[in-house]
């Protein structure tokens, strides 16, 4: 099935549309090692985009430069056509991109609802003398806000653990928290890291339940690396393959499955 | 006077100047929260604080006048050190931005006495250092009216800042700041605002710990030391806590005062000064987290 397939036989709320964010010749160096390099690929509005290769593939590196953490050497990122340069994690913030991390980077003091809340940073304006009188329009963003989070929750169904410190929290759990985080900012695209590593199969399908309920309600754009080809080829609508930040593959679950390169590359070829 | 109210009066006046370690700690709790830095100019940041407002007040510059234009100055120190002398140093060890405290200690002494001059003074808040007349015919214990409303005004600081950093915008930008840089950065919370604003919210606290303790003992140099007495007030309340640290200063309070008059005398007296550092080490191998802090755990 090619992308027209995909679009034509949509039943989706949000029907996956043009380009929104696209990736040209993307090249980025630690010193000497080559972590990416010359890689091109596009996201499509409301798609489910995952990037796969085996580890140490450059999928991590990938993210952070949509994500603003690293500056690639060469190459440039477009966000709907137009060219970002120098962007940092802040202004990919600001945006519409929101992300998680591979290994969870909750604030560990503090509450589901306080991380949610935190979430929220973006879309609540009153300045800080506005916030410390308690100003109408600092109550009245709180409020909001407040309502704009319980409803997150009520989304990932965490009703239960609201008032509970996340260290406290198993890992499956706080994975959740987490998307609720990138989640309170109304992110257009959300950045997910590994989302099911290291969870159970339980976890691991309620995951992915989750990533297509938010793609489903919320029409986010999303664009997940993961290590388990499994889980991905269910949920995905498109795959870029990575193997030593170099891309061999990209096309639909089907069409990377049958391509000898990916299969080269996740089972080997003899020497 | 029966014992017991001479033990409780002891007792208060302990409390009572607890709450004034506990202002001056939490200065350094807030930066040490939001960026881990343990900001050895903070004692220099209460001298620097109070003697410029005396130092308006004498330019000819009524209280109410005086007051809001010092604040304001604390703020640009705040905001200046930041920007000048920690963010050139941003993912240095923690050891480097102690060492950097240590010398915008001497910069923030000297420009201080090079600005306003070496000479002690007074500062005059309108409340005198007598007892309290009621408590005295009541119960004979001798009640300081300035501890009272320094007490009081502590108590008031402290509120306000546990409140303002709890559960708003603000607050959690904070918290969010001090448990993990990357996350906050990429919800959009700007790391520079928040350091700025934790420094600016520091320089207002060493003003009005500053203008607590000028009035009592004189706006003089030794003020500086204040900050040794923060010392054993921060192990022992933990060094992230607010709660923390007023709970400490209450017991550091308690503790120097109490034995000073009652354990002092086999000593020959003059534990006072020392009382506090020994709790200090003792909590240190008991529990060196302190009360409240965050448990230290290290993986190997």
């Amino acid at each position: 099935m090619n992308i027209s397939a995909i679009l034509q036989s949509s039943q989706r709320a949000f029907p996956v549309g043009a380009p929104i964010l696209e990736l040209d010749s993307i090249s980025l160096r630690f010193g000497g090692v080559k972590a990416l390099t010359d890689i091109s690929f596009n996201v499509l509005e409301h798609e489910v985009r995952a990037i796969i290769g085996p580890n140490g593939a450059g999928k991590s590196s990938m993210l952070n430069v949509i994500n603003g953490v690293y500056v690639p050497q060469e190459g440039s990122i477009s966000l709907r056509g137009e060219r970002l340069a120098g962007m940092k994690p802040t202004d990919a913030a600001k945006l519409g991109i929101a992300r998680t991390f591979q290994n969870i980077a909750l604030f560990k003091g503090m509450s589901v609802l306080d991380n949610i809340m935190a979430g929220r940073n973006l879309r609540m304006h009153a300045t800080f003398l506005e916030v410390a009188l308690q100003l109408p329009r600092a109550r009245r963003e709180e409020a909001e806000s407040r309502e704009a989070v319980e409803e997150i929750i009520e989304f990932l169904e965490i009703e239960h653990i609201r008032k509970t410190p996340v260290s406290r929290l198993p890992y499956g759990l706080q994975k959740r928290v987490e998307l609720g985080r990138a989640l309170a900012a109304e992110p257009k695209i959300l950045l997910l890291d590994e989302p099911m590593a290291g969870m159970n199969i339980e976890e691991k399908q309620d995951m992915c339940r989750f990533i297509l309920d938010v793609n489903d309600h919320y029409g986010t754009t999303i664009v997940l690396i993961e290590h388990d080809m499994g889980v991905v080829m269910d949920i995905s609508d498109r795959v870029v393959v990575l193997d030593y930040g170099k891309k061999i593959g990209d096309g639909t679950p089907e069409e990377v499955r049958s391509d000898q390169n990916v299969i080269d590359a996740y089972l080997g070829v003899p020497h | 006077m029966p014992d017991f109210w001479f033990f409780l009066e002891v007792l208060v006046g302990g409390l009572l100047s607890g709450t004034m370690y506990a202002l001056v700690a939490l200065g350094f709790v807030l930066i040490y929260k939001a960026s881990s830095v343990f900001n050895f100019a903070q004692g220099a940041m209460v001298f620097f604080a109070v003697l410029s407002f005396v130092g308006f007040m004498e330019l000819g510059l009524p209280f109410w006048a005086a007051l809001p234009v010092t604040v304001g100055l604390m703020i640009l120190v705040g905001m200046g050190t930041e920007r000048f002398v920690l963010r050139p140093l941003v993912n240095q060890s923690e050891d480097t931005l102690l060492m950097a405290t240590i010398g915008l200690a001497f910069v923030i002494e000297g420009v201080a006495q090079l600005a306003w001059g070496v000479d002690v003074r007074r500062l005059d808040l309108g409340i005198r250092d007598e007892p309290i007349n009621w408590v005295m015919d009541t119960t004979g214990m001798l009640v300081s009216q300035l501890d009272v409303t320094a007490a009081v005004v502590a108590g008031l600081m402290v509120a306000a800042l546990a409140l303002l950093f709890s559960h708003t915008k603000v607050g959690r930008g904070l918290r969010a700041v001090a448990d993990d840089h990357a996350a906050a950065l990429s919800i959009g919370i700007p790391l520079k605002h928040i350091w700025m604003l934790v420094w600016a919210t520091a320089g207002v606290v060493a003003l009005v710990a500053g203008m607590l303790w000028g009035a009592r003992s004189g706006v003089q140099f030794a003020l500086v030391w204040v900050a040794l007495k923060a010392l054993p007030v921060l192990i022992i309340g933990g060094f992230t806590s607010v709660p923390g640290v007023i709970l400490a200063g209450l017991i550091v309070g308690a503790v120097e005062k109490l034995g000073e008059v009652f354990i002092g005398p086999f000593f020959g007296g003059g534990i006072e000064g020392w009382a506090p550092y020994m709790l200090a080490v003792l909590f240190l191998l008991i529990r060196p987290e302190g009360l409240f802090g965050e448990k230290i755990i290290r993986r190997v």
